[in-house]
């Protein structure tokens, strides 16, 4: 299962990639999407996948290698809301661009001064 | 949208939607949940209630503003540091009380609770600050 | 020592304190400062000659081996005294000077702090402490040229001489590291104990070069010297203080302070002469045909630095005699003329030799006080500087290296010096009075103050020079180590030193005659002068700025050329290649895991994602974009929950839902999309994307079978239930193991939120 994990975790980049580099700005905060998605999965798997053994613990103590490694889920439990607040950060920015230029092109913001 | 029935459901929908946000607040530290989880499902129920009622009505609703909510969750996190600090050990460690609660039995109530409850309104006036300034019509 | 130190620093803000109506006494307060100082140290010259030196050291920074220490031995002693005592008459004359001008305080305070960067200094036995009051005092220079900053030549002359300094100083401060790292040690008494270490090191070339470098640019040697041209926008007090008496003897000093570290190599003996030759010829040459009066001191005063960096480079006993002795005279002299300078301008309002003509009618006491410090300048006795000169050319005559050709090049300058000093007497001072408004002396004639004393000290010392001898004394035995008798005297006696001299003067005499009867000469040689030496150093410099520039403009252009996915582009290339590199050489290609499909489930919700992105990708409809971008998340939670993160996959399918109806509210206010590049475009970006994504799945691959750190998770694991008495081990992470990270990201949480809140709201306060 880890090959085919990892391979989607490439597609989620390389869509974020591409779409990254396209000009319209909506497309280019779907890439950040899909980015920070791959990124969340990456740390997710390199801590092993374990399927069924949530890291819950009882007064009865369990072997803590049976279980899923707890480290990387608060890792990635914060970066998924970070990451909510960064693409709704780069919306409120796209949309006082697109209401500042009347346009959806990346390329018209080669200038620093408008 | 001015639907009668969304609206209503939205009316009775509420305390069960928001009492669910609370639990998973309260339960968080031995079970799936805690302050984020109990934060998003808050702002999550706000964002049902907009689609049926209008922006305006739901902010009269709220009592205080969205970056209130902000503001007094930091200042719950910053004051679940107080009790170590005013113990003398290390900050952040966390301190617990033992509470003897009739029907309920022993509960433990201890500084990450409140921590918790910080991130919990945090969080939740995060969104609904997002929510409330992307929905605004200029 | 120190208090001194800080004492300056104290009285120059507190100069800003003193109130309006007393403030035009600051000048005399520092004056009287500088003669205090004064006084103090020559209460400590008996010391000082005996041999003695005056250590005082404080531990800066122990860790770098860095410490203050400040050393008053009988070199630093000469310039003290001289900063002192030159400071103490400059700003007696600058109370008067200054007193038509605005913003006086600000000019005092920069001369308060520069005089004492300058002490500094001089003072200073730790080469790292040295190059901090070295830049000091080029900063402080910097601010001084362009007190007159709505003057853009100021400005521009200002700039180029932080421009030449600085760079000097970098130089400097590269040597000094290089001989650092020889010797292990910036203090001074250590370089001196291992002068022969540094002496034999490889890297003393390029040490010594850098300096040299270091130092001409200081003390305005050739090709460096036109900074000091264009540092005569400075008000005159300036001129007299920096220009002529300190700041441009501070490449001297160190010259002088190196002299037992690096001196004495036949690298030394070659370069050093060499450029003070140079600069000792240019400099008096180009003098003649000046007419403004205060560029005409320049070129004498960089004649003469050239003079001290010949006499120091020459390596023998007679040249560093010389060079000590002249240091005095020059600064005498010098000094005065500045001052006389500002004072005839002050006078006629102009600069301008033409102009000028037949002030001993008005001002008799200022043509006394000139013909005694041109006399010294030109070498002519009973004055201090004929006894400079004359130990000059004995110097010369010693030389063991090239004495004829440096004599012939002294005695030409010597000539141009004699014609100089009697060129400016004559046309400023005698004659008929030439236009300019004559005003009388009135206030002004307190300006003759200082130059009046200064001139007296060159004809007073000339006169008895073996007062002289008690402070060049010990001096010298710093600078070379053996003991160096010196007797100083007016009459040597009928010897070869003399006859030269008799002729310079008679050289010097007749061809101020020839040019003063014919006028025109001067015009022709100007015209000559302007064809031969047709490079302006300063033009040369500024075009070459602007070049520089313009260059730096168009390759910053090159790369930062503000198109956000060419950035991009760049920074994914790269990462790529540098993963290829780091894959390869730590882990190799070999994948350890097994293919497999198992559970079809999952493989099945993998499918199914990867099908939305692919849709999400390369969809032509912004609404099915959005919707393929939720199906991904929500597959990605439940590969989450399947895989033991349920708290992961609640958030992440919250987190989805609130992100679509974000989404949803602004596209309806968005524009559709529309076809903003080409085929190609689109096949090389999607090449890009796809290298990146396979580098990454290898990466992915190899990640999972790098463990994290196991001891922290099984340490959370362990103690959640016991320490923390929670069950749930994720949570307590975030609220009680890490809090604090927890704290920093509701904090960048609450920014954003009030970010976008800002950033949407105001345009309603603009409407």
């Amino acid at each position: 299962m880890e090959i085919l994990l990892s391979a989607l975790t490439g597609l989620l980049y390389a869509g974020g990639v591409y779409l990254i580099l396209r000009r319209s700005i909506l497309k280019f905060i779907i890439g950040i999407i899909f980015m920070s998605n791959a990124t969340n999965l990456l740390v997710f798997l390199s801590a092993g996948i374990v399927p069924g053994q949530p890291a819950f613990v009882d007064d009865t103590m369990k072997d803590a290698e049976l279980m899923a490694d707890p480290l990387p889920q608060a890792l990635v439990l914060t970066a998924i809301v970070i990451g909510f607040g960064i693409v709704v950060f780069t919306i409120a920015l796209k949309y006082k661009f697109f209401k500042t230029t009347s346009t959806d092109d990346q390329d018209q913001l080669t200038n620093t001064d408008a | 949208m001015n639907s009668v029935i969304l609206q209503l459901a939205a009316k009775y929908l509420r305390i069960l939607f928001l009492s669910f946000a609370l639990i998973a607040l309260v339960r968080g530290h031995n079970f799936p949940g805690g302050g984020f989880i109990g934060g998003l499902l808050a702002a999550l129920y706000i964002v049902y209630d907009s689609l049926a009622f209008t922006t305006q009505q739901i902010k009269k609703e709220l009592i205080v503003r969205p970056e209130h909510y902000i503001g007094s969750g930091l200042v719950c996190v910053l004051l679940s540091f107080l009790p170590s600090v005013l113990s003398g050990s290390p900050l952040m460690q966390g301190k617990w009380l033992s509470l003897d609660i009739p029907l309920i039995g022993v509960t433990k109530l201890g500084t990450p609770l409140l921590f918790d409850v910080g991130v919990f309104l945090t969080v939740m006036g995060v969104t609904l600050l997002f929510l409330f300034t992307l929905s605004t019509k200029k | 020592m120190f208090i001194i130190l800080i004492l300056y620093l104290v009285l120059a803000f507190a100069l800003f304190l003193i109130p309006t109506k007393l403030s035009k006494f600051n000048s005399l307060l520092i004056a009287l400062f500088h003669l205090c100082l004064f006084t103090f140290f020559m209460t400590h010259l008996p010391d000082v000659t005996a041999g003695k030196s005056i250590d005082i050291s404080y531990q800066w920074i122990p860790q770098l081996g860095l410490n203050l220490v400040l050393k008053l031995d009988g070199l630093s002693i000469v310039f003290v005294l001289l900063i002192t005592f030159i400071g103490f008459l400059v700003f007696i004359y600058a109370n008067t000077y200054m007193k038509s001008y605005t913003g006086t305080t600000k000019f005092f305070f920069y001369l308060t702090l520069f005089s004492g960067a300058m002490l500094g200094l001089v003072l200073s036995a730790d080469f790292i402490q040295l190059f901090m009051f070295w830049e000091l005092t080029s900063v402080l220079s910097f601010l001084l040229i362009s007190y007159f900053n709505e003057n853009e030549q100021a400005r521009k002359a200002a700039f180029q001489s932080l421009f030449v300094t600085g760079f000097g100083g970098l130089c400097l401060f590269v040597a000094i590291i290089l001989i650092g790292s020889i010797v292990d040690s910036y203090s001074l008494t250590d370089w001196m104990e291992k002068a022969h270490i540094i002496k034999e090191d490889s890297r003393y070339l390029p040490a010594l070069i850098l300096v040299l470098i270091g130092i001409f640019t200081k003390s305005a040697q050739f090709p460096f010297h036109f900074w000091l041209l264009g540092a005569m926008q400075a008000p005159t007090p300036v001129s007299a203080f920096l220009h002529s008496a300190t700041m441009v003897k501070a490449g001297i000093f160190l010259l002088a302070r190196l002299y037992p570290v690096l001196g004495g190599t036949p690298e030394w003996t070659q370069i050093v002469p060499l450029f003070g030759a140079l600069t000792m010829l240019t400099g008096s040459y180009l003098a003649i045909t000046q007419i403004d009066i205060k560029l005409i001191l320049a070129y004498t005063t960089i004649s003469a630095l050239g003079v001290l960096v010949l006499l120091l480079g020459m390596d023998t006993k007679q040249s560093v005699k010389a060079a000590m002795v002249f240091l005095f005279v020059h600064a005498f002299y010098k000094s005065a003329l500045f001052m006389l300078a500002g004072f005839i301008t002050k006078q006629t309002g102009t600069r301008s030799v033409d102009k000028i003509g037949g002030l001993i009618q008005s001002s008799p006491m200022s043509f006394v006080i000139a013909m005694i410090a041109l006399f010294s300048m030109a070498g002519l006795p009973p004055m201090l500087g004929f006894i400079g000169k004359e130990l000059i050319y004995e110097a010369k005559f010693d030389s063991p290296w090239l004495s004829t050709v440096l004599l012939i090049i002294g005695v030409t300058s010597n000539i141009f010096m004699v014609t100089i000093a009697f060129l400016f007497l004559f046309e400023v001072f005698l004659g008929k009075a030439k236009g300019g408004t004559k005003k009388p002396p009135g206030l002004y004639k307190y300006l003759l103050i200082s130059p009046g004393i200064l001139a007296l000290l060159s004809l007073g010392f000339g006169l008895f020079p073996d007062l002289l001898t008690q402070l060049v004394g010990p001096a010298l035995n710093i600078i070379r180590s053996d003991d160096v008798q010196i007797k100083l005297k007016l009459w040597h006696g009928l010897n070869q030193v003399f006859f030269l001299s008799v002729f310079t003067v008679i050289a010097g005499i007749s061809l101020f005659i020839i040019i003063y009867r014919h006028q025109q000469i001067i015009k022709v040689w100007q015209r000559v002068n302007n064809r031969l030496f047709s490079i302006n150093f300063t033009k040369v410099f500024s075009t070459g700025l602007d070049k520089f520039i313009a260059f730096s403009r168009k390759n910053t252009h090159l790369i930062q050329h503000g198109y956000n996915r060419y950035y991009i582009i760049t920074i994914i290339a790269f990462t790529s290649i540098l993963l290829v590199f780091q894959l390869y050489f730590t882990r190799g290609w070999e994948i350890e895991s097994a293919f497999t499909l198992q559970p079809f489930y999952i493989s099945g919700l993998v499918f199914i994602i990867m099908l939305s992105v692919l849709m999400s990708v390369l969809s032509k409809n912004s609404l099915f974009t959005i919707v393929a971008m939720a199906v991904t998340g929500y597959g990605i939670s439940l590969i989450y929950l399947y895989y033991s993160a349920v708290d992961l996959a609640i958030t992440q399918i919250i987190i989805e839902t609130l992100m679509v109806v974000m989404f949803v509210l602004l596209l309806r206010r968005l524009p559709k999309f529309v076809k903003l590049s080409s085929r190609n475009t689109k096949i090389r970006d999607a090449l890009i994307a796809l290298g990146f994504g396979l580098i990454m799945t290898v990466l992915a691959l190899k990640a999972i079978h790098v463990d994290f750190n196991p001891s922290i998770s099984d340490y959370f694991v362990q103690n959640s239930a016991l320490k923390a008495y929670g069950k749930n081990v994720v949570n307590v992470i975030l609220v009680d193991f890490r809090a604090l990270d927890t704290l920093g990201e509701i904090t960048v949480l609450s920014i954003a939120a009030l970010g976008v809140f800002t950033l949407l709201n105001v345009k309603k306060t603009k409407k």
